[in-house]
C-alpha cells in the first residue's frame, strides 16, 4: 500500500519553521554551516538555506559530505557501495555544524558522518536535522535536534521522499507481503 | 555499471570499458580524498595486502602502497631480493605461505609475462598486476588514460602519441589497450627495431618521424628507455636516440601545437625528454604520480569490495 503522508504544503510549512528554528539557535550563521549528507540530503539541504536566504537574508554556508567510505557496512552486504561527490568550500574547524538528512532511519548513516567530519576537522558542535524521522527503528543512539515529522514504521516499510523543483511530497509504502 | 566485472586486475586487455570508467569515478572521490587535511578512510581497516616485488620500483610500489594506507589496510612487504625465493622457492609457494598468514590481496610485480594470470589460478585472493614483465602494467595505463582524461574532458576522438621503446614497454601495451577502449585513436613512434613486428594488428598507427608525429597528436606519452632490457644493442647509442626521438623545447616550438607530455618515469633526463619539457607547463608528469594514487585507491576499494 502506497499512501502520501505529507503534502506539497505541510513540507513547505516545516521548512519554514526548522529554518526559524536554525536561525533561532545560529543567529547570523557566522561561525554555522550546513552539511548536507549525500545521496539525499542535499535536495532537503538546499532548500533549507534557500529557506533561510529568503526569510532572513542570511547567506549560509553549505556543503555536500560523503559517508560511503566511513559505512559500517562495507564488504558486507552484497551491494557494491559507490561513493558520491563532497563538496565542502569552507573549513570547519571550531565551526558549527548542522548535518541535515530527509530520513533518520537506523541511525547508522549518521554516525559515519561523524567519522566523516572528522576528515575535514574537529568542528565545535554538530546538530542534526531531519525531514522525517522513524522513531522506532534505530540501531544506534543518535536522535535528531530538529524534526519535520516524527512517524512509526515498521522495519519493512519504505518512506519516500520525492523531491521535485524545491517542492516535497513523503509517502510511505508499507510491504505488501504482510 | 555498479562493480567491476573482474575480481583481479592481471590487465587491461580483460577489463571492460565500464570497468574503467567506474575506476575513474571512484578515483575521483579518492582525489578528494588525498587532498583533505586527514588523507585516511577506514574502508579498507579489515584487510590485508601483500605487497610482492620481484622486480625494482619506486613509483608504483610507494603509490600502492600509500593507496592502501589511506585505505587504513594492514600491508605486508615483500622484496624478492631479500627473500627464501633466492633459496629456490617457487613462486605458488612463495604466495601461498604468505597468504597462509591470512593476507587477502596481493599486488605483484614481476619480471615473468603473465605471472598475475598463473597466480590468480592457482590463489584464493584478489591479484592486482603491478607489472609483469614486457606485458602489462594496467595500474599505469589507468593512471594515464585518467590523466589525460582530466586535461582534455574525454578521450573519444583524441590522437594519442606514444614514442620509444615499445618492444620492451608494459606500460605501451596497456596504455594501447586502455586508450582504444576509451575512443582514442594510438599512434606509435620509435625506432624500427624498438616497435614489434605486427602491432598494427592491435589497431594502432606506426610513424619512425617523431616531428610529424608530434603535429598529429593531442598527447605524447614518452617511454623510458629500459636500460636494463637492452642486452642486444637496438640502437647505436643514447646519444643517438636522444637526437632522433628525443623530446626537446626545440621540436615542441617548431610544430607550434600545444601538446600533453606525459612520461611513466622514472625518466631519463636528456635521454627522451629534456628537463626543459620535463619540467614545463605542457608537462603531466607529476600530475600522473598524484592520480596514481587516487587510481590505485578506486582500484583496491573496488576490488576488495567485489
Amino acid at each position: 500500500m502506497k499512501k502520501v503522508i505529507l503534502e506539497y504544503k505541510h513540507v513547505e510549512l516545516i521548512i519554514t519553521r526548522i529554518a526559524h528554528q536554525l536561525v533561532e539557535n545560529h543567529g547570523s550563521f557566522e561561525n554555522t554551516a550546513i552539511l548536507a549528507l549525500q545521496p539525499r540530503g542535499p535536495f532537503f539541504g538546499k532548500v533549507l538555506a534557500k529557506k533561510i536566504k529568503s526569510l532572513f537574508e542570511i547567506d549560509v554556508n553549505y556543503g555536500e559530505l560523503d559517508t560511503t567510505f566511513y559505512r559500517d557496512d562495507f564488504r558486507r552486504n552484497n551491494k557494491q557501495l559507490i561513493p558520491n561527490e563532497v563538496n565542502i568550500d569552507f573549513n570547519i574547524e571550531n565551526k558549527h555544524i548542522i548535518l541535515v538528512d530527509d530520513v533518520l532511519y537506523t541511525g547508522r548513516s549518521i554516525r559515519a558522518a561523524l567519522d566523516a567530519i572528522n576528515a575535514y576537522g574537529r568542528p565545535k558542535s554538530v546538530e542534526l536535522v531531519t525531514l522525517i524521522n522513524r522513531k522506532y527503528n534505530r540501531e544506534v543512539p543518535i536522535q535528531p535536534d530538529y524534526t519535520g515529522e516524527d512517524i512509526d514504521t515498521r522495519a519493512n516499510d519504505y518512506v519516500k521522499v520525492d523531491w521535485k523543483d524545491d517542492q516535497c511530497r513523503v509517502w510511505i509504502i508499507t510491504d505488501k507481503t504482510e | 555499471m555498479s562493480a567491476l566485472s573482474s575480481k583481479h586486475l592481471l590487465g587491461i586487455k580483460d577489463i571492460s570499458k565500464e570497468d574503467i570508467q567506474l575506476i575513474f569515478k571512484t578515483a575521483e572521490n579518492f582525489k578528494e580524498v588525498i587532498n583533505r587535511p586527514i588523507k585516511k578512510v577506514p574502508s579498507l581497516r579489515d584487510i590485508t595486502i601483500a605487497n610482492i616485488f620481484f622486480e625494482n620500483s619506486t613509483r608504483t610500489k610507494i603509490s600502492f602502497e600509500l593507496a592502501e594506507k589511506r585505505l587504513s589496510a594492514d600491508i605486508v612487504n615483500f622484496n624478492s631480493g631479500t627473500s627464501s625465493v633466492n633459496k629456490g622457492e617457487t613462486l605458488v609457494d612463495t604466495v601461498n605461505n604468505i597468504l597462509a598468514m591470512k593476507v587477502d590481496m596481493v599486488v605483484m610485480r614481476h619480471p615473468a609475462p603473465g605471472a598475475a594470470k598463473f597466480l590468480s589460478r592457482h590463489i584464493d585472493a584478489n591479484i592486482i598486476n603491478a607489472g609483469d614483465g614486457t606485458h602489462e602494467h594496467p595500474t599505469q595505463a589507468l593512471l594515464d588514460a585518467y590523466t589525460l582524461n582530466e586535461k582534455l574532458g574525454s578521450l573519444k576522438d583524441k590522437k594519442i602519441l606514444i614514442v620509444g621503446d615499445i618492444i620492451h614497454s608494459r606500460v605501451a601495451l596497456s596504455n594501447i589497450y586502455c586508450l582504444q577502449k576509451l575512443g582514442a585513436h594510438v599512434r606509435v613512434c620509435g625506432p624500427p627495431n624498438l616497435i614489434p613486428k605486427y602491432i598494427e594488428s592491435l589497431g594502432v598507427e606506426v610513424n619512425y618521424n617523431l616531428e610529424e608525429s608530434l603535429a598529429w597528436c593531442d598527447a605524447a606519452n614518452l617511454l623510458r628507455i629500459q636500460l636494463e632490457r637492452q642486452d642486444d644493442k637496438y640502437f647505436p647509442s643514447l646519444r643517438e636516440y636522444s637526437l632522433q626521438y628525443g623530446i626537446n623545447q626545440e621540436v615542441l616550438d617548431r610544430i607550434n601545437k600545444d601538446i600533453i607530455i606525459m612520461h611513466p618515469g622514472p625518466i631519463n633526463r636528456g635521454v627522451e625528454i629534456t628537463s626543459q619539457v620535463a619540467d614545463s607547463n605542457q608537462s603531466v608528469i607529476l600530475n600522473q604520480v598524484e592520480n596514481g594514487v587516487a587510481i590505485r585507491m578506486a582500484i583496491l576499494y573496488l576490488l576488495t569490495s567485489n
